[in-house]
């Protein structure tokens, strides 16, 4: 059962593609690392994905599903007042809402939820004081809450050390367990070869999709590597029957 | 001593008026102005005090020193530079700072155009600087009104503005109330100013916002204490501005923004979290 589709989707800037007539099916459950060179336009396919960026041309449809999305280096403002509590609790927006009640319940979910990332006794902690590693274990727990079906994720463990990595891929392991959908941006590809049984490699156009071993090959990473061009400022209209050629 | 604290406010009612009326204004902007300067808006508070001004003087100039006139003028002008901006900033690929500063420029010149042309030097005082010595009954209500409003109104939109302020995107992925928080967040900014430009007048309005605001995050770390100090410095900048005023015969507006701009100051250098005095005179670090 397919949980995302792109058919013929082009996504981009200013008239630029960033994405460009990808066809591909995200079937749900997978769990997916999206590979590519720096702007092959991985993050842009997920701001496509949560809606944040509309398709210049084609489609992404989705199952009427929960998607959950952690951008990159999440664009929060970590000198805003707020208790690493506060923000996780955050998660649960979809329950409780912009006015509703914070119960008994839900407090234990938050705890149980900081506990799973790790962070038991960061509750009362500000945001402002927390290291790059343990703002991400924060925003994994506010992932934990929001129980989505589908999971974005654009480079969770950038700049992340091995041990906080290795247990945020844990949770992710559990999200894959739990039935949920889980799409990853990823540089490391001893991490995808490891975790990730689907790969996605894009380099603006589609490399290739499929299982991790046979797509993850010295000769696609070369094409992709060789795809991905800066961009010509005086390029011509897309029409179909152009296509390829450029 | 005692005597020259209370006196002046026992003996005449325009300075119980004017003292009311600062705090109505302190306890409504105070909230506003912590917003802001957390979401670094701060300048943001006095771009619409610009922008308000062509709406009261338009106000002024159709029906003279009424108070309904230069009010609904000014919220009229100020919605719409902070609609037209928002609109921008959300559509278009020009950042909030520029657009809202392309549209209070424009509604300033075309205030000051108004009011050089149509009216005469002590209007334009007037609506600069404000006469807080003379709120009547009707100037009193409309500011403690504005206040409730703002309180209403930060209590029901509380957690989407302080997503909207640290995770906007996040926000934006959960809510489709982003957007109105976003704009019911700028009407309070000119709710606010136009209430403070009764008393204070469309300049130095933006002062009591922004003033103790600024002073207070020197001396709390969570917006609630931030809040609660801001508000008690702004009250006591209002009462001993105006005790000043008094005693001195020097203009009340500035004499208050002039005593929260001290209180400002000497939290910069003696405030307990990020002061100079904090920089330079350190204490002992902690083993953990």
């Amino acid at each position: 059962m397919p949980a995302i589709t792109f058919k013929d989707l082009t996504l981009g800037y200013d008239r630029h593609p960033a994405v460009h007539h990808l066809d591909a099916v995200i079937s749900s459950g997978s769990l997916t690392a999206v590979v590519g060179p720096n702007g092959a336009g991985k993050s842009t396919l997920l701001k496509g994905m949560v809606g944040a960026l509309a398709p210049l041309e084609g489609s992404i449809t989705h199952a009427r599903d929960r998607i959950a999305y952690l951008p990159q280096q999440a664009e929060i403002d970590r000198t805003f007042p707020l208790p690493v509590r506060d923000l996780v609790a955050m998660g649960l927006w979809a329950e409780f809402g912009a006015f509703g009640r914070l119960r008994p319940a839900h407090a234990d979910r938050i705890a149980a939820a900081l506990s799973a990332v790790g962070l038991t006794g960061f509750e009362r902690r500000s945001i402002a004081a927390l290291s790059g590693g343990q703002m991400q274990r924060v925003l994994f727990a506010r992932l934990l809450l929001q129980e989505a079906d589908v999971i974005l994720l654009d480079e969770p463990f950038t700049a992340i050390d091995a041990k906080t990595a290795a247990d945020l891929m844990q949770i992710v392991h559990r999200w894959h367990r739990d039935g949920r959908t889980v799409v990853a941006v990823l540089h490391d590809l001893d991490a995808v070869r490891a975790h990730f049984p689907e790969t996605l490699v894009i380099a603006r156009e589609l490399v290739a999709h499929g299982p991790t071993e046979q797509v993850l090959t010295a000769e696609n990473l070369f094409r992709a590597r060789q795809m991905c061009e800066a961009f010509d400022e005086n390029a011509a209209v897309c029409l179909p029957e152009t296509r390829g050629a450029a | 001593m005692i005597d020259a604290l209370i006196a002046p406010f026992v003996d005449f009612a325009f300075m119980r008026r004017a003292l009311l009326g600062c705090i109505a204004i302190s306890v409504g902007a105070v909230p506003v102005g912590v917003f802001l300067m957390l979401r670094r808006m701060s300048l943001t508070g006095d771009a619409m005090a610009h922008a308000i001004l062509p709406g009261a003087a338009v106000g002024f100039l159709v029906s003279g020193l009424s108070l309904g006139a230069m009010t609904i003028g000014g919220l009229v002008a100020g919605m719409a530079v902070a609609l037209l901006s928002g609109f921008v900033t959300r559509v278009t690929a020009l950042k909030e700072d520029a657009s809202m500063a392309a549209f209070y420029l424009i509604s300033l010149a075309a205030g000051v155009m108004i009011v050089s042309t149509q009216g005469s030097n002590v209007d334009l005082l007037h609506v600069l600087f404000g006469t807080v010595l003379a709120l009547n009954n009707d100037a009193l209500i409309l500011l403690c009104s504005i206040t409730t409003i703002t309180w209403f109104t930060l209590a029901v939109l509380f957690r989407p503005l302080i997503l909207e302020c640290a995770d906007p995107h996040f926000l934006r992925s959960v809510s489709t109330l982003s957007a109105v928080t976003h704009f019911a967040f700028l009407a309070l900014v000119v709710l606010n100013l136009v209430a403070g430009f009764q008393a204070l007048g469309t300049l130095m309005s933006v002062g009591l916002m922004i003033l103790p605001a600024a002073a207070a995050r020197f001396w709390a770390t969570g917006i609630g204490g931030m809040v609660g100090v801001a508000i008690v410095a702004a009250i006591v900048s209002s009462a001993t501005g105006l005790l000043l005023s008094y005693h001195y015969s020097l203009p009340s507006g500035p004499a208050i923004i002039l005593v929260a701009g001290a209180i400002y100051a000497a939290s910069v250098v003696f405030g307990r979290h990020g002061s100079l005095m904090a920089r330079y005179l350190p204490r002992p670090h902690l083993a953990s």
